[in-house]
Parts: structure tokens; C-alpha cells; sequence
């Protein structure tokens, strides 16, 4: 119990603040997108993971359908089963039973998860389970207390500062995208997707998204396998 | 099928939860399960990788250049300025995403009041 709340205690932190701050933006990008306050309260508590929510409502403005929305989000989703594989050994003990494990997992994403692999070294690895059922859903309950928040004042915000919410989400990921990459690869999938966002959306824009991440994925990992062999020739 | 497509309280909740939250979630529960049995050095989780960062990227630059709203009214080489001023903040600043964040709101309504 002790650890559960030094884990809700944990959520007040700077990445947790940046976070809120990008939940501002988002909730601003949701009630401009037409969504509903307990639409978006919903889609935040289930999907759980910034990027693919954005994918989401950017699909859902385009009019994509379906079946090209959900495999847009599944590939942007992809790289929380790396997290996963990453945080799991760190919680799991012989005693831990594999559903708490499960439901643990829907609460990584990247905040939780930079949080929690920073803190776990103070926390005795028995009581990790609790202390992440702590941290994470703290973290989800912030935001949608964020969304409220934003949903309520976004009728009466001149347009200049809803102009300026709605900048948040952009620079947000700009940045926060750039520090996650591990690798040069990755680094240039983002320059790549950056250029062909916009050319897929003039193009197709039932598929901009995925046109986007696919093309410019592909181009950026085939230079990669490509300097890598130089590289070792 | 999309997101408008039937009239009905429940559809946006189903559109959600089926394009959204399971599309997410297997992804980690394929983790537990996968657990320390995977590399992440991979080079098929590297492919993922870019594949899933150009994805994001593409929503970056189409929520910059093609936005709705009271973005959409204000002009686009403002907006350009201030992503690119918010960004060379935060890489000359010390790495910091609060930073960039700051620095492209100030560029921005700097702008949006001077011109």
C-alpha cells in the first residue's frame, strides 16, 4: 500500500508536466475535431498512447475508413510492445500472476514508462507491481481531469490562444519525437514522414497517413541497410 | 465504414475502441507475453521503428500546414516559423521538449500580434 502511493505520488513531475501540457493540446485538437467530452474522455482511458490518439482523430477528420484508420494506429502502436518487453522483467517477480501483468500494460506509454524505469531502482522489485498500478492510472486520471478542464473553457477562449492550443500538439510531438529515437534511421523517418505528410494528404488523403509512414519508413530504412553495408563492406 | 458513418450514440465508442484501443493494446499484451524473448536491437524492430516515427511525422507536418479551426486562420509561414523556432529551441536549449514548446509559443503569438 505504502509503495502504491509513493507510486501516485510519483506522477507529480516534470515529464508528467509536459504531458498534461500535450493533453491541453490534444484536447483542444479533439473538441475542435466535433468529438463529444465523454468521446474523448474514452478514447484517452482506452488507447492510452498520444500518437496514436492524434492518428486517430487526424483519420477521423480525413474521413479514413476503418480498417486504414486501425492499421494506421497499429503501426504507431507498434512501438509500445518494445516498452513493454523492456518494463516487464523489471515488475515481474515468481510470484506474480500474469493478468496483473497484463492489465499493467495498458498503462505504458512513454511518460509512465520513463518515469518508472527511472524510479523502480529506489523501489524494492516485489513492490514494483504496485507501484506502477499507482503511477500509471494517476497519470491517465490527470489528463482526462486536463480534457474537463479544456472542454470547458474552449467555448470561451479567443481565437488567437485556441489558435495557439492547437500549435501544442505539433511542437509537442516535433520535439518529443526527435529525443525518443535511438537511431540515425529513425531520425530520418521523421525528416521523410515530415516531407510526404503533406504531399499524401494532397494525393490521397483517405491514406495520407499511412502513405506517409509507410513510404517514407521504408525509404528511411533502406538508407539505413544501406550505409550499414558500406559501412561493413 | 468511417467515424460518421451511422447515426447512433454508440457508433463513435465501437469506431474508438475497435480502430483505437485494441489496435494498441495487442501490441502490449504481445509484449508481456513476448517478455525478454525479443531484442530490441532487432533490425525488424528498427523498420518499425521509422516506419511508426514517419507515421507520427506526417501528422506533425499535416496539422501544421493543413490545420481546422482558429489555426486555419492564421497564416501558414507563422506557423512554419514558430514549429521550426519551437524546435531549434530545444536542440540548441539543452534537449529540453518544455523548452521547444515555450519558444514556439512565443514566436507564434509574437507574430500573431505583431502582423
Amino acid at each position: 500500500m505504502r509503495w502504491f502511493l509513493r507510486g501516485i505520488m510519483a506522477a507529480v513531475s516534470v515529464p508528467a508536466l509536459v504531458l498534461f501540457s500535450a493533453f491541453i493540446g490534444f484536447a483542444g485538437l479533439a473538441h475542435e475535431a466535433g468529438l463529444t467530452l465523454p468521446e474523448t474522455l474514452f478514447l484517452t482511458a482506452f488507447v492510452w498512447a498520444l500518437p496514436g490518439q492524434v492518428i486517430l482523430i487526424g483519420g477521423m477528420l480525413s474521413g479514413n475508413s476503418l480498417p486504414a484508420l486501425a492499421f494506421a494506429v497499429s503501426l504507431s502502436s507498434i512501438r509500445m510492445m518494445p516498452m513493454v518487453v523492456a518494463i516487464v522483467p523489471e515488475m515481474r517477480t515468481a510470484k506474480t500472476r500474469k493478468w496483473v501483468l497484463y492489465v499493467l500494460s495498458h498503462f505504458v506509454a512513454v511518460t509512465s514508462w520513463v518515469l518508472a524505469l527511472q524510479n523502480f531502482r529506489t523501489v524494492p522489485h516485489e513492490r514494483r507491481t504496485a507501484y506502477y498500478a499507482g503511477l500509471g492510472p494517476t497519470l491517465i486520471l490527470g489528463c482526462l481531469v486536463i480534457i474537463i478542464l479544456v472542454y470547458a473553457a474552449a467555448p470561451k477562449l479567443p481565437p488567437a490562444a485556441s489558435a495557439g492550443l492547437f500549435l501544442l500538439t505539433p511542437i509537442y510531438f516535433l520535439t518529443s519525437l526527435w529525443g525518443s529515437a535511438r537511431e540515425k534511421a529513425v531520425h530520418l523517418g521523421m525528416i521523410f514522414g515530415l516531407a510526404f505528410g503533406p504531399v499524401f494528404h494532397i494525393l490521397t488523403p483517405q491514406f495520407d497517413l499511412l502513405g506517409a509512414g509507410l513510404s517514407g519508413g521504408t525509404v528511411a530504412f533502406g538508407i539505413h541497410l544501406f550505409l550499414r553495408r558500406r559501412r561493413t563492406a | 465504414m468511417t467515424f460518421h458513418s451511422f447515426d447512433t450514440w454508440w457508433w463513435p465508442f465501437l469506431f474508438i475502441l475497435l480502430a483505437g484501443s485494441l489496435t494498441t493494446d495487442c501490441w502490449r499484451f504481445l509484449g508481456v507475453y513476448l517478455g525478454d524473448r525479443l531484442s530490441e536491437k532487432s533490425e525488424a524492430l528498427v523498420f518499425v521503428r521509422t516506419v511508426a516515427t514517419a507515421l507520427v511525422a506526417g501528422v506533425i507536418s499535416n496539422l501544421v500546414l493543413f490545420p481546422s479551426g482558429a489555426l486555419a486562420a492564421t497564416p501558414v509561414a507563422l506557423r512554419i516559423v514558430a514549429m521550426i523556432a519551437g524546435f531549434v529551441a530545444y536542440l540548441c536549449l539543452g534537449r529540453k521538449i518544455i523548452v521547444g514548446i515555450v519558444a514556439a509559443e512565443i514566436v507564434f503569438f509574437a507574430g500573431y500580434y505583431l502582423f
